[in-house]
């Protein structure tokens, strides 16, 4: 049988705001345990939550960006269930009418292909706190400091048939939320967070499958392992004549497997209904437009004007366009250094390996876009060769100081004056005359290679500082005789 | 449709209610009747007429994103029935 895969996303980011969404709480990651609680947050009898109106506007950033249509008029409900990480016994949330509406979003495929997904809705909603279930003699510990957090819930239609969609859809969100600086995007800190609804179907059916949601995932990988586990799991259930159940199920990484938390008829009955503590929140059309005139240039059309401004091909704008900052960092590089395609190609090659060896981000790179300029400068007016320049980049990132101070103080400027170069050419020959007359017997085939030795030979007795332009015209007219 | 006993049962079980073997029958006519208001409200023509979400005619407010809580963990953790290394302890979770 051919199965068809079909999946679902849940988004949970949390909005990158100082304070809560209904309380003058702060945000900040790590805190003492409940000190960052107010009685608010706390659900104290007798308190009034306030709507944070920059909440508000990232939601309608993230609409605008996904070309989604903003509720003129929302409306927040209460979701009703008992933990003990939610102190009001519910959870303010958005139901029949949330800030965002339908939208989409484009996501590249390894093939190179466009897919369109699309975006069913994304709602303003408050986190919950955290439960401890290490033992404090028998008991479990809540921290509330993140209760209250400001979270956008997007909601995917379920448009992507395989995992590997499933986590290009979830970069190409990631990315969005961070290009708009509406969410840090820091998986492991819990900003973004995962539900992923799967099910499977014969191929061709146009009913779909049963389908299970797994909880909470935090990283891509897991979300691409996950998907792919559950998806043999239901394949082999319904192959063995079993069905499969519609559930909530939890990743466990370590054994690579999905595992059942509960089953969704004895899961709660939420009983939403409008909480009455909040007013309806009507979006004005002028807010709107000032959001939407402050938007910041998005990946697509930082793609596209990567090609038709700096001539990059496809791929190259694709990987510099993937984070804001790679893409600032890439630009700065090219207003000092003047060559986008050399610029591309240091920025993604040896900052990317650098970078990937550090395991750091570019914002942390020991190189900065004005020293990685400069010393692409000193390449284009052959100052130092390519070859050299990585002696430099290492000594960069060593923090050894800029290009100039580098060259200057290890000695590193490329030989350029002609007769220094002719003479050392001259020595290297003679200490190779066998090789020389192997040279001019052999055919015009066999010299490319042997061209090269010489080459290598003259690179190396000036120790990598002769302009190899200059080394290559001199060594013919020499070799030639 | 009136309300069965083990709807009653369910609805007091989510909201966490305890209700005795004598309440339950009371409970289950009490909203029962309550359904049959909403019943005679059902007979009311409300096409054109946009769901009301909040009996004010008025718009949400809202406030500036700023800071303005500062720790009073003491405080609020004098009234709670146990704490430890700054945590509010509960009866032990099993999910």
């Amino acid at each position: 049988m051919q199965w068809e895969v079909v999946i679902g996303l849940e988004i949970h980011t949390q909005l990158a705001t100082q304070s809560k969404i209904f309380s003058g709480s702060a945000t900040t990651f790590g805190s003492e345990p409940n000190t960052q609680a107010s009685l608010v947050d706390l659900g104290m009898p007798g308190v009034l939550p306030v709507l944070n109106q920059e909440a508000v506007r990232m939601a309608c950033m993230f609409g605008l960006a996904i070309d989604a249509e903003i509720g003129p008029r929302n409306v927040f409900a209460r979701k009703n269930y008992f933990y003990p990480d939610l102190p009001k016994g519910y959870q303010i949330s958005q139901m029949d009418l949330p800030i965002v509406g339908k939208g989409h979003l484009d996501i590249a495929l390894e093939d190179g292909t466009i897919k369109r997904i699309g975006v069913t809705r994304a709602h303003l909603e408050e986190d919950a706190g955290k439960s401890l279930h290490e033992d404090f003699n028998g008991a479990t510990g809540i921290d509330l400091n993140r209760a209250g957090t400001p979270l956008l819930e997007i909601v995917s239609e379920p448009d992507m048939r395989s995992a590997k969609e499933a986590v290009a859809y979830v970069k190409a969100i990631h990315a969005l939320v961070r290009y708009l600086g509406i969410c840090d995007g820091n998986m492991a800190e819990g900003s973004l967070r995962c539900d992923c609804n799967v099910s499977i179907r014969p191929k061709g059916q146009t009913e779909f499958g049963t389908r299970c949601e797994i909880k909470n995932v935090n990283s891509f990988r897991f979300i691409e392992r996950a998907i792919n586990s559950e998806i043999q799991r239901q394949i082999d259930l319904i192959e063995d004549g079993g069905k499969v159940v519609q559930e909530t199920r939890l990743y466990d990484p370590n054994k690579d497997e999905t595992r059942s938390m509960r089953s969704k008829e004895e899961a709660n009955d939420y009983r939403y209904f409008p909480d009455p503590d909040l007013l309806p929140v009507v979006i004005e059309p002028g807010f709107l437009d000032s959001v939407r005139a402050a938007l910041p240039e998005l990946p697509p059309q930082k793609v596209e004007r990567f090609q038709s401004q700096y001539g990059l091909s496809a791929y190259d704008a694709n990987v510099l366009a993937s984070s804001r900052e790679q893409a600032d960092y890439f630009e700065q590089v090219v207003k000092i250094g003047g060559d986008a395609k050399l610029a591309a190609n240091w920025v993604m090659v040896e900052l990317g390996s650098l970078l990937n060896k550090l395991g750091v981000e570019i914002d942390q790179s020991p190189v900065s876009a004005e020293y990685l300029g400069g010393m692409l400068l000193r390449i284009r007016d052959n100052t130092i060769s390519g070859k050299i320049a990585k002696t430099v980049f290492e000594a960069m990132a060593a923090g050894e100081g800029d290009a100039d101070s580098i060259i200057e103080s290890r000695g590193l400027k490329q030989v350029t004056d002609t007769g220094a170069i002719d003479k050392m050419l001259d020595e290297m020959l003679a200490a190779n005359a066998e090789q020389v007359e192997q040279y001019r017997a052999a055919d015009e085939a066999k010299r490319g290679k042997m061209f090269g030795f010489f080459v290598g030979q003259a690179m190396k007795a000036s120790k990598g500082k002769a302009n190899p332009g200059q080394v290559n015209q001199l060594l013919k007219a020499k070799l030639e005789g | 449709m009136a309300l069965q006993r083990s709807d009653v049962e369910k609805i007091a079980h989510l909201a966490r209610l305890g209700l005795n073997e004598g309440e339950l029958p009371r409970f289950t006519d009490a909203l029962n009747s309550i359904l049959g208001l909403v019943d005679q409200m059902q007979a009311v023509d409300t096409s054109g007429i946009e769901p009301l979400a909040h009996p004010l005619e008025a718009t949400q407010r809202l406030r500036p994103d700023q800071v303005t809580e500062s720790n009073q963990r003491d405080r609020y953790q004098a009234v709670a029935p146990s704490t430890e290394n700054g945590l509010y302890l509960v009866p032990k979770v099993i999910d």
